[in-house]
């Protein structure tokens, strides 16, 4: 292309560019509007909301006022909030971050280089445990862990075991058991596309300067998958801050608060309380809890998203 | 450029019919005829509402109102979620119906929030008003002295008592306990004799909702002499010995003597359909605190029929905690029918809501449901007098107790049931769980609003 062409061309471009962006500006005014509508304003309305006593019946709701920060107030003197918080802890740090990813990551580089017959059956039964909406996981976990489920049966007749109320004895290791039983596969599909991406030839130059296999994977293998790791883990730990059918299917958030987590906890304080506001107040720790997780994985693992 | 016109006209077209989609178009009475729906908490498969308000019964009012149509919309949800999905429907015109079953226990908070119409000027003017009965009319009033509902049923709780069972356990066929003592003797006899048989059940899980507060909680509560709530001074009880009294029993049946239900069955949000639809019918429930109304779910086309259900069955009155004066208490409550103040349709709504409400559908509720009725007339009527356990059920109510008029009683409801379901599962000793339900409640109502009754 010589000088003069591009000079030519330059005017003619810059008309066109106009009309580009005039294009694009009017192609993506509808969903502008869906981001208005649907997500600034209720983000908006949140926060204003959280600040008032809007409440589902008695006088409050017919009375609605800002109450300034008194909604926060009340969260901290309330016990149930720690215990919220912890628990909501316990819960993404065993069932997101440990059990899902750790599990995923070892089903999928267990399958690499298999036969693709084998990967598609396996991968397929994983895979239905993710598709299975979460209130039918919880059913399928109420029955499993039943009295008379599955697994006491089981116990029963092999070691001849008491049947044991396992959601009530051991309520958050059920929760817990129950998310990385169906959260597990998002984790594998992630890491399975990562593992796949990697060039045989890097680790068979490493095998050849004798790496073991343990070498193999902690010094070749995860180092190249660093920020798909980052990345999984971030998206399964807001993924798993947000649960709430599973848990509430399964416990209804006790005995006692000993599986409320935030998203429970906050459920009951608006619909079963009657308290929208304060509800409102604590979705607002939730998402602050999400953000805070986020910028910490970065931190940590030294990636840019 | 052509293109881009072809972007503008896409773009603004799309954005219009967003906007557009956004409002709703719900406009009733288009061609003179107003619909009016009528919502209540529909419980599963068989529910008794369809038979008392039958496609007969509609049909035949909607050809002598030709004006107006009635459409059912039952709210298919737990005691719990139903009153704040009826709340959030309510607030809006766009979702309100027009007629509401409301508990009477949050009744008056929703007139307080405003949602319902007061009917002082209905009632006025309708003759068949004076045959209710007047206690329970002051029930469905809102804190204002103003008459916020119609009532439609009430009720009455004792505890039923499996006769087979208390037969095999050796307990005499008339046995009936005269102090809480005497229930856990028998639950433990119960126990010895019929490990598969559950010997006393009662609601303890926050899932279990109000009925957790109304007929474990607030029934022990009263037979110890105690209120939940002071009408005079206007005060809350809390840290008394009733309170502490009554969270000892429900400890000593679920955790010292386990005579309760496991609790995989308490904890469930199916509590009340595994003991009363499936262990019942079965003989396998020794006794089961609980209301007159399960006689509904065990009658001919109930849910799990029984046959000879008044000799299978004995409905003890719950005795006071040491057998002291009167002898024995019930918390009675009920539903009653409400008009939303959102309603257009209040006219209309108004002239279903007297059909619904005549001595006859009264009588047929009442068999239907196997709840009490609250018009006098109804309560005469021979066929309601051949209902089971009539004799037992009418007795109990002469020493009923209703539930506080306070709007704040919903909230306070649900610490007790945090209160009820922590002592319960082993998690609070009585007295914490006492201590922790006392901070609740000042955090409800006010500090100076309680106060401890001796």
């Amino acid at each position: 292309m010589d000088a003069s062409n591009v000079i030519k061309n330059k005017p003619h471009k810059t008309q066109q560019q106009k009309t580009e962006r005039r294009l694009s500006v009017w192609l993506m005014l509808p969903s502008m509007i869906l981001l208005l509508i649907f997500f600034l304003t209720p983000m908006i309305l949140t926060v204003v909301f959280s600040l008032t006593n809007l409440s589902l019946t008695g006088e409050a709701a017919s009375s609605l006022h800002f109450i300034g920060f008194q909604n926060y107030l009340q969260m901290f003197k309330d016990p149930a909030l720690a215990t919220s918080i912890w628990n909501t802890i316990v819960f993404v740090l065993f069932s997101a971050v440990i059990g899902q990813c750790f599990f995923g990551f070892l089903i999928a580089f267990m399958m690499r280089g298999k036969n693709k017959t084998f990967r598609r059956i396996i991968g397929l039964i994983i895979i239905a445990a993710w598709v299975t909406p979460e209130v039918v996981v919880g059913f399928c976990w109420v029955a499993f862990l039943g009295d008379n489920g599955t697994l006491n049966m089981l116990a029963h007749n092999l070691l001849g075991m008491k049947p044991v109320a396992w959601l009530y004895t051991f309520p958050m290791v059920s929760i817990i058991i129950a998310n990385v039983w169906r959260g597990t596969a998002f984790s594998m599909m992630v890491f399975q596309t990562a593992l796949d991406d990697i060039p045989q030839e890097v680790e068979e130059a490493a095998v050849m300067d004798g790496a073991t296999r343990w070498q193999l994977v902690t010094r070749i293998t995860i180092p190249m998958v660093k920020g798909t790791i980052a990345t999984n883990i971030m998206l399964v730990t807001l993924q798993t801050l947000g649960v709430f059918s599973l848990i509430y299917t399964m416990t209804g958030g006790g005995p006692e608060n000993a599986t409320s987590t935030l998203p429970v906890f906050m459920y009951k304080q608006a619909f079963v309380s009657y308290q929208l506001g304060y509800g409102t107040a604590i979705s607002l720790v939730l998402l602050l809890i999400g953000a805070l997780a986020s910028l910490l994985y970065m931190k940590i693992l030294k990636v840019k998203i | 450029m052509k293109l881009s016109k072809w972007a503008l006209a896409l773009g603004i077209f799309t954005s219009v019919a967003l906007l557009a989609g956004c409002g709703s178009g719900s406009s009733n009475s288009s061609d003179g005829v107003t619909t009016v729906k009528v919502a209540w908490r529909a419980t599963g498969k068989g529910d008794s509402m369809y038979r008392i308000y039958s496609k007969k019964w509609i049909a035949d009012f909607e050809k002598k109102n030709p004006k107006i149509k009635i459409s059912l919309q039952p709210i298919n949800a737990s005691e719990g979620d139903y009153f704040s999905k009826l709340d959030l429907a309510m607030k809006s015109a766009d979702t309100t119906p027009d007629i509401v079953n409301e508990d009477t226990f949050i009744l008056p908070a929703d007139a307080k929030a405003g949602y319902l119409e007061p009917l002082d000027s209905y009632v006025a003017k309708w003759s068949d008003w004076d045959k209710f009965t007047a206690a329970l009319k002051k029930g469905s009033q809102g804190s204002d002295g103003k008459q916020y509902g119609i009532p439609g049923t009430t009720d009455a709780r004792g505890i039923w008592t499996d006769l087979v069972v208390t037969k095999k356990a050796g307990l005499a066929a008339d046995w009936a306990p005269k102090s809480w003592a005497d229930i856990l003797t028998a639950a433990k006899k119960i126990k010895q004799t019929q490990p598969n048989v559950i010997p006393f059940a009662m609601g303890v899980s926050t899932t279990n909702g109000e009925s957790v507060s109304m007929q474990t909680f607030e029934q022990l509560l009263y037979g110890t002499g105690e209120t939940l709530y002071n009408e005079k001074t206007k005060k809350w009880n809390v840290n008394s010995k009733g309170i502490l009294a009554t969270l000892n029993f429900i400890n000593q049946i679920y955790n010292k003597d386990k005579t309760g239900p496991s609790l995989s069955v308490v904890m469930s949000s199916n509590y009340g359909s595994t003991i009363f639809q499936d262990r019942i019918p079965k003989n396998q429930v020794g006794m089961a605190m609980d209301g007159i109304w399960n006689t509904g779910n065990w009658s001919k086309d109930g849910a799990a029929p029984i046959a000879n259900m008044t000799k299978v069955l004995a409905f003890n009155l719950m005795p006071t905690e040491k057998g002291q004066k009167p002898g024995y208490v019930t918390m009675a409550g009920g539903w009653s029918w409400a008009l939303p103040k959102n309603s257009k349709n209040k006219k209309a709504a108004w002239t279903v809501m007297k059909a619904m409400n005549t001595k006859q559908l009264a009588v047929t509720r009442a068999l239907q449901e196997g709840t009490l009725t609250v018009r006098d007339d109804a309560a005469k009527d021979p066929e309601y007098l051949k209902k089971p356990f009539i004799k037992e059920a009418t007795q109990a109510l002469q020493n009923a107790h209703f539930r506080p008029k306070n709007d704040l009683y919903p909230k306070v409801s649900i610490a007790i049931q945090q209160m009820v379901e922590s002592v319960a599962a082993g998690r609070k000793s009585p007295s914490d769980a006492a201590a922790k339900y006392a901070t609740d409640v000042k955090g409800i109502v006010g500090d100076s609003n309680t106060d401890t009754q001796k």
